[in-house]
């Protein structure tokens, strides 16, 4: 991946208000992979008397994480947006841990693009969450009639 | 076991569910982080999305975050699931919800798995949100939750969940 393309994706994670709110943090991204982590805050705590991160952040998580992989496809799409999400939880989040999600844009066609990602905690054995979705791809007007989703 | 008399008075009846949603929902920060508000009318809930800066995905639309529509719509559901337990055991008298506070939260269900569609974009306003529970069994739960904005027919997104009941560990 070229250094405009590289910056075109970190960009699409800091220009992202709610990502930003987020506390989130683009790790790695190259080739419609990209890795995204999350601090652990107790203002995301979704069942206080574990203080177990609420679902909504781990999907908000892996949402931005997914759209940063799909930035960052070889065919270079300029704009994407979620047709639909999937999450599993596996286990609940090991409170105090800091959340990393992993997505892989596994194919695109001209106009949508198909995801998996994982999220983890520090224990690296068995994820947090999986998900997997389908997102649009918006082409420049150089790749050949492209269009939205 | 004692049974409330027949007809109370409104804000005897007011004050009891009005203390109920705000054990189910006040003590959750990620609820308040998003600024979530609970509107109820009898028993039927709509949650509500003030729009904020904060929510934004795409800053040159602008639009909505899907990761922010996707925790309002699982919110939306875990309270409605919550507080569909919490009814019936607060109506017969049996749980008094001015127990409930810090110290003694209601058990929330757990998610097992969410699915998000995503319709149209989420536009910078308000948002609101209506879940119904399909399936309630003693082990799992099936919801969906309808989002939308200006025309409650315009829905701007739904999803569907499966919860495991609160009270047990197996996941």
């Amino acid at each position: 991946m070229n250094d405009s393309k590289r910056t075109a994706a970190e960009q699409f994670v800091s220009a992202i208000p709610h990502s930003k709110a987020l506390g989130m943090v683009l790790e790695d991204i190259a080739d419609g992979v990209a890795v995204i982590s999350m601090p652990y805050d107790e203002r995301f705590i979704g069942d206080p008397q574990t203080r177990v991160i609420h679902g909504g952040a781990v999907s908000a998580l892996l949402d931005t994480c997914s759209g940063a992989a799909v930035m960052s496809h070889p065919t270079g799409p300029i704009g994407t947006a979620t047709i639909d999400l999937r999450i599993d939880y596996l286990r609940p989040a090991r409170p105090g841990d800091r959340i990393t999600a992993r997505a892989e844009c596994y194919h695109v066609t001209r106009a949508v693009a198909f995801i998996r990602a994982t999220a983890h905690d520090m224990d690296m054995t068995i994820p947090v969450a999986t998900a997997s979705g389908a997102f649009t791809i918006e082409r420049g007007p150089d790749a050949s009639k492209g269009g939205r989703g | 076991m004692t049974r409330p008399p027949k007809v109370e008075p409104v804000q005897i009846v007011k004050q009891r569910r009005d203390a109920a949603l705000r054990a189910i929902a006040h003590g959750v920060p990620y609820i308040q982080f998003l600024g979530i508000q609970i509107d109820r009318r009898g028993d039927e809930l709509t949650a509500v999305l003030p729009f904020d800066d904060k929510l934004i995905g795409n800053p040159f639309l602008p639009a909505l975050h899907g990761g922010a529509t996707a925790a309002f719509l699982e919110v939306t559901a875990i309270i409605e699931l919550s507080w569909a337990l919490i009814w019936e055991e607060m109506e017969s008298g049996r749980l008094d919800p001015r127990s409930l506070g810090p110290e003694h939260l209601p058990r929330l269900p757990r998610t097992i798995d969410f699915t998000v569609d995503y319709l149209r974009t989420g536009l910078p306003r308000d948002a609101y949100a209506r879940a119904r529970v399909n399936r309630s069994g003693r082990r799992y739960a099936s919801v969906h939750v309808e989002a939308w904005q200006d025309n409650r027919s315009r829905l701007f997104a739904q999803g569907t969940g499966h919860f495991m009941m609160p009270g047990r560990t197996d996941g």
